[in-house]
């Protein structure tokens, strides 16, 4: 498998830190890895093109000659012009007006959409709007009892199930059902479709003109390749759109189409879906994306799951730990808990920085067993192993193996994760600070 | 059928061919502005920068002048996907089990419910396992497709074991005299260990229950797929060594060029297109027509 783009993107800003002065070849050289690195991440082969041409521009010109740390310029232009191809601000949904607010979910099929209308509903419920779904998509087998199934979960009412007549028809019905019912929002689920399919794509006009929807909202998986830009292109000028939705995350696709569809369409990314649960949607923070494709890690979305998990007292305390770096296995385990609690293992790591550069951590096995392993081999240690694990000697790791129920291969795998983390603390901690300097965590 | 086949392939390779034989238009020599037309066009169509530069490197130490150079990519490519077995071969009197796995959206339900009607159509007595239970739905959706492709269904309802579905419908396919059980599984992004571990298990049983099966692990790739298709087919590869492709959605402007990385790279062959959305709209792979409809 390819090394992510990020880890990619700080080996060659590596090489090029330790340069005192920049040439143009030197530049050339970390582009052309930079080229390789956003094509292998699906962006546009355009796209890519006009974005190194404007980089190498400002790149090999008096600004960064002129610096004395010219590696470190590279990057913040990189990173600049990577955040500005994303859009640069976040952008949210525009709801107001006369109620229910019609938001349109379209887009190819298997890109996510039922899921995503669920998911998105949920979300503006819990914002304190009232929700409805409309099942349009009166094509795929068993479609409208999926978004139902999926809206119970989310608790909205869904209209249409079991219709079978023009999804028109059912979308102007749901906007009559939804104001009688009182709902402000209304979210419409359409069939997926092919851009080429000329019938289909028309029935969507026509949708769109008997809702007239606030919002049009094309639903696009973020493991898209090339096509994207021709999909994008062909859903915003036949149709219309208003913002993109990008599915699917949470895998290892390095989303090239997130930085393609922004520029190609003039329309931002507005959510993201990260998991399969339908708490898994997430507003789309452009300058967060660049960051954490250049290795920064994404910091900001750590603190704020972080914060809904932790109060603040723990974190208080555990902060003071951490200052003193008194991290006791104890308080590993502690932690442990908690990021359980705040979502999926790989999704997290992949926040901090550094992380994704890392390459001994980034073997670490991100398995929820893991987690249940590693609770068993703690809770099988003495409290003062735990407060002190420099005295766990060979029968000691014997003694909890057995306990434990695991190998004394599995806790050495710990003890040596365990060092690496308070390593990573002290790391994290410099970052805190440099970050604070304006500097990069990876400089 | 063959002249069928042949028609509906270009129709949903049309525009890949477009951006790909654009190039040769006009063209005979090999220079430079030559070779960066061909490398853009290879990378639009998802072939991705390193099997692209393999095959300019091909064509630059294989190319003469006067050389038709159409008929020399075409020929790389049809090589790079011809290195393989490619035919789905199954036992012929004897109870066969395809497991039909991928990422969430690629097509595997529709790719199984067609799949039933081909080895129907085929002569064989196929039998569809709802074996996604997670997705709301899912198992409905399998079942109106087996209406449509005649052909019985085991599901249990949402929420249960997967390989107690697959293990019924192996039991179901011996009372009732079918020979090929078809498992729909549901859609997991790779980079999932908890629930790529579920998918051994559903192995694991169909090993158990049935000597030398499952005959087919077929992995569902959509076309629209960037270079993240690699790294499905090689963790899926490594998690149930999987035995080959269904690309689908070949019917959009996508170009599926990532399945000639994945030849290239694992010589993992593509067995089944998928190209339009009625019961028939599934095909037999054909590496040579796929090449020459590239580069016409």
């Amino acid at each position: 498998m390819f090394s992510n783009l990020a880890s990619r993107l700080a080996d060659t800003f590596k090489r090029l830190r330790g340069m005192g002065k920049l040439t143009e070849a030197d530049v050339d050289r970390a582009l052309r890895e930079v080229r390789l690195s956003l094509l292998e991440a699906d962006v546009n082969f355009h796209v890519v093109r006009d974005f190194i041409k404007k980089v190498r521009e400002r790149a090999v010109g008096q600004e960064v000659m002129a610096s004395l740390t010219p590696g470190q310029q590279v990057v913040k232009i990189v990173y600049e012009e990577l955040t500005r191809l994303m859009g640069s601000t976040k952008s949210g949904l525009n709801l107001s007006g006369n109620p229910p607010a019609v938001i349109m979910l379209v887009g190819l099929q298997g890109s996510g959409k039922t899921t995503t209308a669920a998911k998105l509903g949920l979300h503006l419920r819990k914002s304190g709007r009232s929700v409805m779904l409309a099942a349009c998509d009166t094509y795929r087998p068993a479609a409208q009892d999926q978004l139902a199934r999926v809206g119970e979960k989310a608790g909205i009412p869904t209209y249409g199930v079991g219709v079978a007549k023009d999804p028109v028809a059912i979308a102007r019905e749901a906007v009559v059902e939804a104001r009688r019912l009182g709902k402000d929002t209304l979210i419409v689920d359409t069939a997926g479709r092919l851009h080429v399919d000329e019938v289909l794509m028309d029935e969507l006009s026509r949708m769109k003109q008997a809702v007239n929807p606030k919002e049009v909202l094309l639903v696009c998986d973020a493991m898209t390749g090339q096509d994207a830009v021709n999909l994008a292109q062909a859903f915003s000028e036949q149709l219309g759109i208003d913002g993109v939705i990008l599915t699917k995350l949470d895998g290892d696709a390095r989303g090239g189409a997130a930085l393609s569809l922004r520029a190609v369409t003039g329309r931002p990314v507005k959510y993201v879906g990260v998991g399969e649960k339908l708490e898994a949607l997430e507003p789309f923070h452009p300058d967060r994306m660049a960051g954490r494709i250049l290795g920064m890690g994404d910091v900001l979305t750590l603190i704020e799951r972080a914060e809904e998990t932790f109060n603040a007292e723990q974190a208080r305390k555990m902060e003071q730990k951490l200052r003193k770096q008194q991290f006791t296995l104890e308080d590993f385990l502690e932690q442990l808990k908690h990021i359980k609690r705040m979502g999926p293992l790989d999704q997290i790591l992949g926040m901090i920085p550094g992380f994704s550069g890392n390459r001994a951590l980034s073997k670490v096995d991100v398995d929820p067993k893991e987690l249940i392993r590693i609770e068993a081999i703690i809770n099988s240690m003495t409290r003062q192993e735990r407060e002190n694990p420099a005295i766990i000697n060979g029968s000691r790791r014997k003694r909890i193996a057995a306990g434990s129920g695991t190998r004394v291969q599995d806790v050495n795998k710990l003890l040596r994760q365990y060092s690496e983390i308070t390593k990573m603390m002290k790391q994290l901690s410099s970052v805190e600070k440099n970050l604070k300097r304006g500097k990069f965590p990876f400089m | 059928m063959a002249q069928n086949y042949f028609s509906r392939l270009l129709e949903g390779l049309s525009r890949t061919r477009e951006a790909i034989s654009g190039v040769f238009i006009g063209r005979q020599v090999l220079d430079a502005s030559f070779l960066l037309d061909l490398e853009e066009a290879l990378i639009l169509s998802d072939v991705g920068h390193e099997t692209t530069e393999v095959l300019i490197n091909k064509l630059k130490q294989r190319a003469r002048p006067g050389m038709n150079l159409k008929a020399l990519v075409r020929e790389e490519i049809a090589g790079l996907l011809n290195q393989q077995p490619w035919r789905i071969e199954l036992p012929p009197d004897a109870l066969a089990v395809i497991l039909v796995v991928g990422v969430n959206g690629t097509g595997k339900t529709t790719s199984a419910g067609k799949m039933a009607h081909l080895f129907r159509v085929e002569g064989r007595k196929p039998l569809l396992a709802a074996a996604d239970t997670f997705r709301a739905a899912a198992g409905e959706q399998l079942e109106i497709w087996a209406k449509r492709a005649g052909v019985d269904c085991v599901r249990h309802r949402e929420g249960a074991d997967p390989a107690a579905v697959v293990f019924d419908a192996i039991s179901a396919a011996r009372h009732r005299g079918a020979d090929l059980v078809i498992a729909d599984t549901a859609g997991r992004l790779h980079t999932k260990t908890n629930l790529m571990e579920e998918l051994r298990k559903i192995r694991r049983v169909v090993e158990r229950e049935v000597p030398g099966a499952p005959n087919e692990t077929l992995l569902v790739l959509d076309a629209t797929t960037g270079q993240n298709g690699l790294a499905q087919a090689e963790v899926f590869q490594q998690m149930l060594n999987i035995t080959g492709i269904v690309l689908t959605k070949m019917d959009g402007t996508a170009k599926g060029g990532v399945v000639l990385a994945i030849a290239h790279k694992m010589g993992l062959p593509v067995k089944l297109v998928g190209v339009g959305e009625k019961l028939e709209d599934l095909l037999y792979f054909d590496p040579h027509a796929f090449a020459e409809s590239l580069v016409q």
